[in-house]
C-alpha cells in the first residue's frame, strides 16, 4: 500500500482512517499556482501491467509533476468499473475501452473521451494452425470461445460481417481468462489480446516437443484486418467538470504528461518494462516486455498525434456498437451517443504543449522490437 | 496426538485421491451426453501434487522470492484482514443479538433485514464499499468491512438463539430473585448461549475468510491471498501448478483461522458445565 509512504502520520495510521493524506481535496485548486501540486487520481482498468506503462512512466519520470500534477494511479479489480468510478467522482480520469464506456454513458454516466491513447485494437481470435481457420468466415460450425461481459463485440461484429449468424452458425463457448481451453482443444478458436493472452500461449510448453509453442503453431484472426475492430484504451474525463476552466486546464496538463509518458515508453521499452515490474506486477519480465512492445504497436505510429480521436474509427466503433448483436441479442448501444461523447479539444492543446517541449508525438519512425518469450513469461 | 494423526491421514487420503484420479481418470475428462461429468485428468487441469510443492520452492519470477514466501506473506496479510473483519463482525453480531433479545420490536424489525443482508451479492456490494477506500479509510479496510459483513450474520443469528435458549423455569427463577435484565443476561442468558456461540463463531470465521479472499479479488486489493489467486490464475496457461500454490495458501489460511477460533473457545470452556446446571 503505497499510500502509507506518504509522510503524514505514519505511526498514527493503521486505523486512523483519513490520516494517510488521501482524503478528498477540493477538486479545482489553482494548479501549480503556488508551486503546490494538484492531486489527481487516475483509475486503471486492471492491475499494473505494461498496458498502462505510459501512465506509470509519467508518474515515475516526473512528467506529470512537470505539469504541476500529483497523479495517483488506482489499480482495477474484478468488480471495479473504471468509467463508473469516474462518473461517481471517485477518480478524476479513467482508462476504459470505448464501447464499454459508451454503454455506461447511455446508462447515464457523464463521461467524455478526451484522449484515444490506443489508436488500434489488440483483440485477436486465435486458432490452431492445422484447423485451417484464418478468417472470420472459417469460424462457421466451430466452437468459438468468447469472454462475454462486453468484451466480445468485435468477434461478433466480425462474424456478422462475414455473413455468419453468431447465434446459429457457431457454437459459442464462454471462455475463461486463460487459454487452457484452446490448448486442450475444447474450443477451436479463442479470444486473446495481442499483448496478453496471445503471449500466454507462446509461454506454454508444447508437450509434444518439450519446447514452447511457436507463433507458427497458431493462426490469428486480427479484427483490424477484418474491419470489425473497435477503439479500446482511452482517457475519459468527467463531462460536467469539463465546463470548469480549471478542470479544462488540468485535463490538458494531464494529457500532456500522459503523451510524454507514452513517448518515453516507445523509446525506452525496456526501461518501462522495468518500471512496471518494479510496481509489483506478478507477470514475468519477458511477458511484460512483449506486452510493452505490442501496446506500442497499438499506439505508434500515430499519424495525427497520439490520442487524437480519428473520426472514421469513432464512427466505426459507434456503428458496430449499435448494430452488432451478441448471442443474447443485445447490442452495446441502443441509440447514438448523445452530448459530448468525445472531444479532441484538450488532446490537441496537449499535443501542442508536448511538441513545444520537444516530444515526438507521432513516432513515425517507430519500429517494434522482436521479443523472445520465456517459459511462463518469467 | 490422535488429532494430529487423523489430520495427517486425511491429508494423505486427499493426496491419494487426487493422484489416484490422475492415474485412472481420462486425460480428456469423461463426457456423458455432451456434459462433462468428470474433470480432465491431464497435467494442465490437475498438476501433480509434487509439481505444486516444487513450485512452492522455486522463485515466483526469475530472480524473485520463492513462491512459498510470497504465498506466506500474502496469507499473513489476509489473516490480518480476516482477524479484523472477524472481530468486528463478532462484536456487531453480538450486540445485535443482545438488542434483538432485549426488545421484541427490534427483533421483529431487524431480523428480516439481517437475513436479507446476506442475500445481497458481494459483486454488487464490493464496488460500492471499494469507493470509500483511499478516501475515508485505507483500501484494505474495504476488504475487512466485507469480511465483517459476512461474519456478523452467523453470530447474530446463533447468539440470538442462544440468548433465547434458557427455559422458562430458569428465567422465572431469576425473576423470583428480583434479578433485572442485565443480571439475567450475565448470569443466565450469556452462559446458556455459549453452546450456540461456538458453532456460530466457527461459521463466522469461515465466512470472514471467504469474505476477505473474495473481497480482495473483487476490489483488486494488493498484498493478500485473493489477489494472488487472481494473478496466478492468469498464468494458468503456462504454469498451472502456480495457481494451486495460491489455493494451498488460501486453504492454510482457512485452517489457521479455524484453529484460532477454537483457541478462543478454550477460556470459555469452563463455563460450559455451569451452563448445564443453570438450564436444567
Amino acid at each position: 500500500m503505497k499510500k502509507r509512504l506518504l509522510p503524514a502520520a505514519v505511526l498514527a495510521t493503521a486505523l486512523a482512517l483519513t490520516g494517510c493524506g488521501t482524503a478528498d481535496t477540493p477538486s479545482t485548486p489553482t494548479p501549480g499556482a503556488s508551486g503546490a501540486l494538484t492531486p489527481i487520481k487516475l483509475q486503471l482498468q486492471w492491475f499494473y501491467q505494461a498496458q498502462f506503462a505510459g501512465y506509470i512512466a509519467a508518474v515515475d519520470q516526473g512528467f506529470y509533476r512537470e505539469q504541476g500534477l500529483d497523479v495517483q494511479l488506482l489499480e482495477g479489480g474484478v468488480d471495479i468499473v473504471p468509467q463508473t468510478v469516474l462518473a461517481q467522482g471517485k477518480a478524476d480520469y479513467a482508462v476504459a475501452w470505448v464501447p464499454k464506456a459508451l454503454a455506461s454513458r447511455e446508462q447515464g454516466a457523464g463521461i467524455t473521451d478526451v484522449g484515444q491513447i490506443f489508436a488500434r485494437s489488440g483483440t485477436y481470435q486465435v486458432a490452431w494452425k492445422d484447423s485451417g481457420i484464418t478468417k472470420a468466415a472459417d469460424l462457421k460450425g466451430k466452437k468459438v470461445g468468447n469472454w462475454g461481459f462486453g468484451n466480445e463485440f468485435e468477434l461478433f461484429a466480425g462474424m456478422t460481417k462475414a455473413g455468419l449468424d453468431p447465434g446459429k452458425d457457431v457454437t459459442l463457448v464462454q471462455q475463461q481468462f486463460d487459454m487452457q481451453a484452446l490448448l486442450k482443444k475444447e474450443i477451436d478458436a479463442a479470444q486473446a489480446m495481442s499483448y496478453n493472452e496471445y503471449a500466454q500461449l507462446l509461454e506454454a510448453k508444447n508437450p509434444a516437443t518439450g519446447a514452447l509453442y511457436q507463433p507458427g503453431d497458431f493462426s490469428v484472426i486480427d479484427w483490424k484486418t477484418e474491419g470489425s475492430s473497435m477503439l479500446q484504451d482511452a482517457v475519459w474525463a468527467n463531462t460536467d467538470k469539463l465546463n470548469d476552466p480549471a478542470y479544462q486546464q488540468q485535463t490538458v496538463k494531464f494529457l500532456a504528461g500522459t503523451i510524454k509518458g507514452w513517448a518515453y515508453c516507445r523509446d525506452n521499452a525496456q526501461a518501462c518494462r522495468d518500471l512496471v515490474v518494479a510496481k509489483g506486477s506478478k507477470l514475468g519480465k519477458s511477458h511484460q516486455l512483449w506486452q510493452m512492445n505490442e501496446v506500442n504497436k497499438l499506439i505508434w505510429p500515430a499519424a495525427g498525434g497520439i490520442g487524437v480521436i480519428n473520426d472514421a474509427d469513432w464512427k466505426q466503433t459507434v456503428e458496430l456498437s449499435l448494430t452488432t448483436k451478441n448471442q443474447t441479442g443485445d447490442t452495446v448501444l441502443t441509440k447514438q451517443p448523445e452530448g459530448l461523447a468525445f472531444t479532441n479539444d484538450y488532446i490537441q492543446q496537449a499535443l501542442t504543449r508536448a511538441k513545444a517541449a520537444g516530444v515526438d508525438v507521432n513516432g513515425t519512425s517507430f519500429q517494434p522490437q522482436t521479443v523472445t518469450l520465456t517459459a511462463g513469461g518469467a | 496426538m490422535r488429532r494430529v494423526l487423523s489430520a495427517l491421514i486425511g491429508l494423505v487420503v486427499l493426496v491419494a485421491l487426487w493422484e489416484g484420479y490422475k492415474a485412472v481418470g481420462n486425460p480428456d475428462g469423461t463426457v456423458l451426453l455432451g456434459v462433462r461429468i468428470l474433470p480432465r485428468a491431464d497435467d494442465l487441469s490437475m498438476p501433480h501434487v509434487w509439481d505444486m510443492l516444487t513450485r512452492l520452492g522455486r522463485p515466483e519470477l526469475t530472480g524473485g522470492r520463492p513462491v512459498w514466501r510470497v504465498v506466506l506473506s500474502a496469507g499473513l496479510f489476509t489473516l490480518g484482514i480476516t482477524t479484523l473483519g472477524f472481530a468486528a463482525g463478532a462484536v456487531i453480531g453480538f450486540l445485535l443479538a443482545v438488542a434483538m433479545q432485549r426488545f421484541r420490536l427490534v427483533e421483529r424489525g431487524l431480523l428480516p433485514y439481517v437475513i436479507l443482508s446476506q442475500t445481497v451479492p458481494l459483486v454488487a456490494l464490493a464496488p460500492l464499499i471499494a469507493g470509500w477506500g483511499g478516501t475515508i479509510w485505507p483500501e484494505w479496510m474495504t476488504v475487512a468491512v466485507i469480511a465483517a459483513y459476512l461474519a456478523f450474520f452467523p453470530v447474530a443469528v446463533g447468539m440470538l438463539r442462544g440468548l433465547q435458549s434458557p427455559q422458562a423455569a430458569g428465567v422465572e427463577l431469576m425473576r423470583s430473585y428480583a434479578a433485572g435484565w442485565w443480571r439475567t443476561l450475565v448470569k443466565l442468558r450469556l452462559p446458556a448461549s455459549l453452546p450456540y456461540l461456538f458453532p456460530a463463531l466457527r461459521l463466522a470465521g469461515a465466512a470472514a475468510v471467504v469474505g476477505a479472499v473474495v473481497g480482495e479479488i473483487s476490489t483488486g486489493t494488493r498484498g493478500g491471498i485473493g489477489r494472488l489467486i487472481i494473478e496466478y490464475s492468469r498464468e494458468a496457461t503456462s504454469d498451472p501448478a502456480k495457481v494451486y500454490t495460491a489455493m494451498l495458501g488460501a486453504a492454510l489460511l482457512g485452517l489457521v483461522v479455524a484453529a484460532l477460533v477454537s483457541l478462543l473457545e478454550l477460556p470459555l470452556m469452563r463455563h460450559r458445565r455451569r451452563v448445564s446446571v443453570v438450564t436444567m
